[in-house]
């Protein structure tokens, strides 16, 4: 009993990244139909980033910052330079351009930083407290429950409380009407990507240092698991990536717990095919008709 | 985000100002097919309805046709949806913008034949969309909601409402920047006799308070009960124009429309 509780406690807090990761392949979705299979890729050049800064500062929260900001101008670059100059009739040719822009930059990292894995230190303790003698969250399990859930309001204000929120709504509902009425559709997109990318960065840095450390492949297995849970909620749904991002970690959790590391990506695989099979527009998915 | 559209285009209109909109030679091709040949059009030209009491230039002009004889085109071509072949389009005399996104800036509205409303997002919101980011967005919400006798909770979403009332809610999100130009495409089509007539009014006190009106409608008792001046479209071209009464005893049209030989 007391493994499961701590099992779940873990789960929680890993699901939490997993949702945020989700959320930021929801946000690129929604503003432009497209699964940004490069996010990982971008994501963990962002996380080198803040490896390089809070290895030259000595803080954590610079080092934050600077993820944070690569994820937001790699993103809006990859969409300004490359995926809006790709045929956009239909969204295969851009999700080739993503899936090419993983290839280098990940050889670009490989070249640059080699393949070991770089520990990466937590800003907080990683041993968890011990609550009548059952183990439960560590200080830095509190930390990223804290920020995932901090970013997770910021979001939801940001897109139901803000002018710029309902813009970015609008243009993703129906982009057409958007520019007619105003909007500056294409710049939308431009902060749809920025934004996911920020978002994407900081689940990375928040996961790399629970895992092995820091290599060019750090956020692979963390876009898989993301992945799975924005189909599992529909891509469509910012509801459906935070209850999806918390089922897989928890599953990932308890999978690892009693049956091992090696079976938790097969058992994610196998979520991620079920879903596919029985639901594949997602649970949480929107209505078809985008506009009324 | 900061957006620009004057505070009340109408008020701001200019007494030496052109024509609102004037179309000449209007040329659009798609592939082979012409849709558009040579059209021209003035709406809401200053010396037309200078001494009628309306705002200067604020008049409506119902642009009729048989389907498929490019009236739809011809806003779209406005609008910068499509690319004319041929032609000049200007916007109080100068030349319309090509993104679409800056005709609010030119006091030109616009709404849809499917109503274009943005599912999931409710009627305030959608209402909001064009006046997002300029001062007293909330307010001229709310004067449009008010304006089309809307009482509909403003935080219901669109997709729950009927369809004469999500009809409404896409009139005033077309209303909300008070434009000086309104196209409106279709604006009486699945309208019951009494929202035909409750639109017709509203019409009224939009031209009434200086805006002027380009309809698109195939409800002819509306075009006649609204329209100062008829143009009519048939195969891409202007086949007659001109009050609804000289239209309505054209030989022209009742060929355009029953596919006879005009006399």
């Amino acid at each position: 009993m007391d493994r499961l509780v701590f099992l779940l406690a873990t789960g929680l807090a890993r699901g939490l990244v997993v949702a945020l990761f989700a959320l930021s392949l929801v946000i690129v979705w929604r503003a432009a139909r497209l699964v940004n299979f490069a996010q990982a890729a971008v994501a963990t050049v962002a996380v080198f980033a803040a490896f390089a800064v809070t290895g030259a500062t000595g803080s954590f929260w610079a080092g934050l910052a600077a993820a944070l900001l690569t994820g937001a101008a790699v993103n809006a670059a990859v969409e300004r330079g490359l995926v809006r100059r790709v045929p956009q009739g239909s969204p295969l040719p851009g999700m080739i351009v993503a899936i090419g822009l993983v290839m280098v930059l990940q050889s670009a990292l490989g070249i640059a930083f080699g393949p070991r894995h770089r520990p990466m230190a937590a800003p907080f303790d990683e041993r968890p407290f011990v609550v009548g003698g059952v183990p439960l969250l560590s200080p830095y399990d509190l930390f990223v429950l804290t920020v995932a859930l901090a970013l997770v309001g910021l979001l939801a204000w940001l897109f139901n409380g803000t002018t710029l929120g309902l813009q970015l709504r609008a243009s993703a509902a129906a982009p057409e009407v958007s520019r007619l009425l105003g909007v500056r559709v294409p710049r939308m997109v431009t902060l749809g990507w920025a934004l996911s990318g920020a978002v994407a960065a900081l689940a990375a840095l928040l996961l790399v240092p629970t895992e092995l450390g820091l290599n060019a492949h750090s956020a692979d297995l963390l876009f898989v698991h993301a992945f799975t849970v924005a189909v599992l909620g529909g891509l469509d749904s910012p509801t459906g990536a935070l209850i999806g991002g918390v089922l897989v970690g928890v599953l990932v959790s308890l999978v690892t717990g009693y049956l091992g590391a090696g079976v938790a990506p097969l058992a994610v695989l196998a979520l991620l095919t079920l879903v596919l099979l029985v639901r594949p527009a997602g649970i949480f998915a929107a209505a078809q008709v985008r506009a009324a | 985000m900061s957006r620009r559209i004057p505070a009340s285009p109408v008020a701001a209109h200019s007494p030496a100002a052109r024509p609102r909109l004037e179309v000449s030679g209007l040329t659009v091709t798609f592939g082979g097919l012409t849709a558009l040949d040579g059209v021209d059009l003035t709406v809401g030209d200053p010396s037309g309805r200078a001494d009628q009491g309306a705002g200067q230039g604020a008049e409506t002009v119902a642009l009729i046709g048989p389907n498929g004889a490019g009236k739809t085109t011809v806003f779209n071509a406005v609008c910068g949806l499509v690319r004319p072949s041929a032609g000049e389009i200007r916007l109080d005399g100068r030349p319309a913008p090509a993104s679409p996104s800056r005709l609010l800036e030119r006091g030109l509205a616009r709404t849809l034949q499917g109503l274009g409303l943005f599912a999931g997002l409710t009627v305030l919101e959608n209402v909001l969309v064009p006046v997002a980011g300029t001062a007293g967005a909330s307010d001229a919400a709310a004067a449009a909601l008010a304006r089309l006798d809307l009482t509909v909770d403003a935080g219901t979403t669109v997709d729950a409402l009927p369809y004469p009332v999500r009809k409404r809610v896409a009139l005033a999100r077309a209303l909300v920047a008070r434009p000086r130009l309104l196209l409106l495409d279709e604006p009486a089509g699945g309208l019951g006799a009494d929202d035909v007539e409750a639109l017709a009014d509203v019409v009224r006190d939009v031209v009434a308070d200086g805006c002027a009106v380009l309809l698109v409608e195939h409800h002819v008792d509306f075009v006649m009960a609204v329209a100062d001046r008829v143009v009519v479209l048939d195969f891409g071209r202007v086949v007659a124009s001109g009050t609804p009464d000289e239209v309505r005893a054209d030989p022209a049209v009742e060929a355009a429309y029953l596919g006879l030989e005009a006399a």
